[in-house]
């Protein structure tokens, strides 16, 4: 008979409730969809931040970090020395040891100006902890002296137009011989990748230091065994897993330095105001309809058939909203990421969303359930 | 007492009912030990004053109230100590209700509203759409199938709501006030349909109202004063149920 009938009984009287009041309908849906992008946003930046903070170590290929005492994540640490690197050499399970060398130093742009970058040395036979994501020019040409590779997102602020253009890094020529995407730094310093050499002469390191010293292990040996071998027998240093110095770097910059948090309580807010939001606007439609909840009620309705409907009221609320607002968060994910900013929205974080809205929305229409428990059904007789 | 013979058993029975409102330290008797049984195609008319405590009666016969003391029978069930749920299924199976200002779903068509009470007895899809055309029909609203209750006629209104209370065949129906918010053309239509309902299907209509123009539909009048049936009415609600 009619289309719509397709529904169980208690969506339909969802539907026609909630499409009742258009204006009412447009503010739930405003709440759901503000919810749903802030927290998209303010999560994808808080994926990406992480992400970009550790982005090396999770791409450079080597089982074991060793670094000096006390190092709290991968962008500033004190330099090692020489002996260091004999002494991890000659530990059993070693395979390979190179040296690699993080560094802030100041680029000067060619038409004039400073800028703070961070250089990332790396050893150019092995190619362990090269740049990837190469776009353009070859990694390898940065066998070559005074060359280096870094973001093209960056070739504005470091004031040059792509490969084979000059700048200096404090103070001696740097020809750029590579682009790449994707190699976001999280501090304002972008990474500019050169080999070892080349960065010995870029930082103010003396010969005999470095900052990092990658270790491979022998077949059969894990990351964990090769770092507890280590630390036996190594003295002064802190020596981690590829895994657990990615973990101590992110940890550091999102929680100690308030980064992080900032992010995580703006998505907090954004589910409070949009659970807020969902519960005022379904409690004034349930209180709209509260005759009509009071005559199911006395027609023999038990309560769990109420409940349905102010549920689907909120399920509805949430699909319509989460929909709209998911397809805004991931436009405005696209064009941040051409104005810079690292925004991650991956399909798996849209699903927890997806689930997180409906629970948002769920849990708002408790509020109304908690006044719908409450009537009485004799409130259908005038006076009794 | 009313005395409920074996051959001839009430539809519904009140039996010395009491509803006593507490209001801090005051109580009020709305009811006071009211007995009152009406049998299958009888159709009984409660009269009285307003706050004489018919509009509570009508809430206790629809075991959606209560009584303090005394004991209510829905077709021979002992109604009184029911719980909840129990007694939302017995209103379910056995009651129907017509209200004063309709109470229908503003939202829904005239066939959905009539399907919401057949939804909550488990009858969906196609028998429901078929009961509620026949339910309509019987009403006299077979052309309103798909139209909102904003679109009816006050008199039009009140027949959609008596179609939904008879769409689940209730033996008792209970009517508070169905003509207040009609004209008489209207008042007069709704009740000898409520009559005729009474009559060709045996069921039981109880109705409230101040309307002295309905009273020939009635087979009785209860007049109710001060939670009390009144002398006349209780000289009628005392006709035996076998006569």
């Amino acid at each position: 008979m009619l289309p719509a009938m397709r529904l169980p009984m208690t969506g339909l009287i969802a539907v026609r409730n909630l499409l009742h009041d258009r204006m009412r309908l447009f503010v739930t849906l405003t709440g759901v969809v503000f919810s749903v992008v802030l927290i998209a946003v303010q999560s994808g930046l808080f994926v990406g931040f992480t992400t970009s903070t550790s982005c090396v170590i999770d791409n450079t290929d080597a089982d074991v970090w060793v670094a000096s005492k006390g190092v709290r994540n991968f962008d500033v640490t004190n330099p090692l020395k020489q002996a260091k690197y004999y002494q991890v050499l000659s530990v059993p399970g070693v395979a390979l040891v190179k040296r690699f060398i993080v560094q802030f130093a100041n680029w000067r742009k060619p038409a004039g100006g400073m800028e703070s970058i961070e250089i990332v040395g790396f050893d150019a036979i092995t190619g362990m902890g090269k740049p990837w994501n190469m776009t353009d020019g070859d990694s390898a040409l940065l066998d070559i002296p005074d060359t280096v590779v870094f973001d093209r997102f960056y070739l504005g602020k470091l004031g040059v137009t792509g490969v084979g253009d000059h700048a200096e890094i404090n103070d001696r020529r740097a020809r750029i011989v590579g682009l790449t995407r994707d190699i976001r730094s999280f501090t304002t310093s972008p990474y500019v990748f050169a080999s070892l050499r080349t960065a010995l002469e870029y930082t103010k390191y003396k010969a005999d230091e470095f900052t990092y010293l990658l270790v491979k292990a022998a077949p059969g040996v894990t990351p964990a065994e090769l770092a507890r071998a280590i630390k036996a027998r190594v003295d002064a240093v802190d020596v981690f897993t590829s895994r657990e110095f990615a973990r101590a770097t992110q940890w550091y910059w999102m929680f100690t330095t308030g980064a992080g948090m900032a992010l995580v309580i703006a998505a907090a807010l954004g589910l409070v105001v949009g659970g807020v939001v969902v519960a005022q606007t379904l409690y004034a439609t349930t209180m709209d309809h509260l005759a009509e909840f009071g005559t199911l009620r006395a027609m023999g309705a038990g309560g769990p058939y109420i409940y349905k409907i102010i549920l689907w009221q909120a399920v509805l609320s949430a699909l319509a909203g989460y929909g709209l607002g998911i397809s805004i968060s991931f436009f405005v994910v696209h064009n941040a990421g051409r104005g810079g900013a690292n925004i991650v929205l991956t399909a798996s974080m849209a699903a927890g969303l997806f689930f997180l809205t409906l629970f948002m929305c769920t849990a708002a229409a408790m509020v109304s359930i908690h006044k719908v428990v409450r009537i009485d059904p004799a409130m259908v007789f005038k006076g009794a | 007492m009313i005395e409920a013979s074996q051959a001839h058993p009430a539809a519904i029975e009140a039996r010395a009912v009491t509803k006593i409102y507490r209001a801090g330290e005051s109580r009020v008797a709305a009811l006071d030990r009211i007995d009152l049984a009406v049998r299958a195609g009888e159709v009984v008319l409660l009269m009285g004053p307003s706050g004489s405590g018919k509009t509570t009666l009508l809430s206790v016969l629809g075991c959606i109230l209560r009584p303090t003391s005394g004991e209510v029978y829905v077709e021979g069930r002992l109604a009184s100590g029911l719980r909840e749920r129990e007694l939302a299924r017995l209103r379910l199976s056995h009651i129907g209700f017509v209200f004063q200002s309709y109470n229908l779903f503003p939202t829904l068509r005239a066939a959905e509203n009539v399907m919401v009470a057949l939804d909550l007895k488990g009858v969906r899809g196609d028998a429901a759409a078929r009961a509620a055309r026949d339910a309509l029909d019987m009403v006299g609203l077979s052309d309103k199938q798909n139209v909102l209750p904003e679109d009816l006629s006050g008199g039009q209104k009140q027949r959609l709501a008596i179609a939904r209370a008879l769409a689940l065949g209730p033996r008792i129906v209970l009517a508070d006030e169905p003509t207040a918010a009609l004209d008489s053309v209207n008042g007069r239509l709704v009740i000898s349909l409520m009559r005729d309902l009474a009559k060709s299907q045996g069921r039981a209509v109880i109705i409230v109202s101040h309307d002295n123009r309905i009273l020939e539909f009635a087979d009785r009048i209860v007049h109710i004063e001060d939670g009390k049936i009144a002398e006349r009415g209780a000289a009628l609600a005392g006709t035996p149920l076998s006569s």
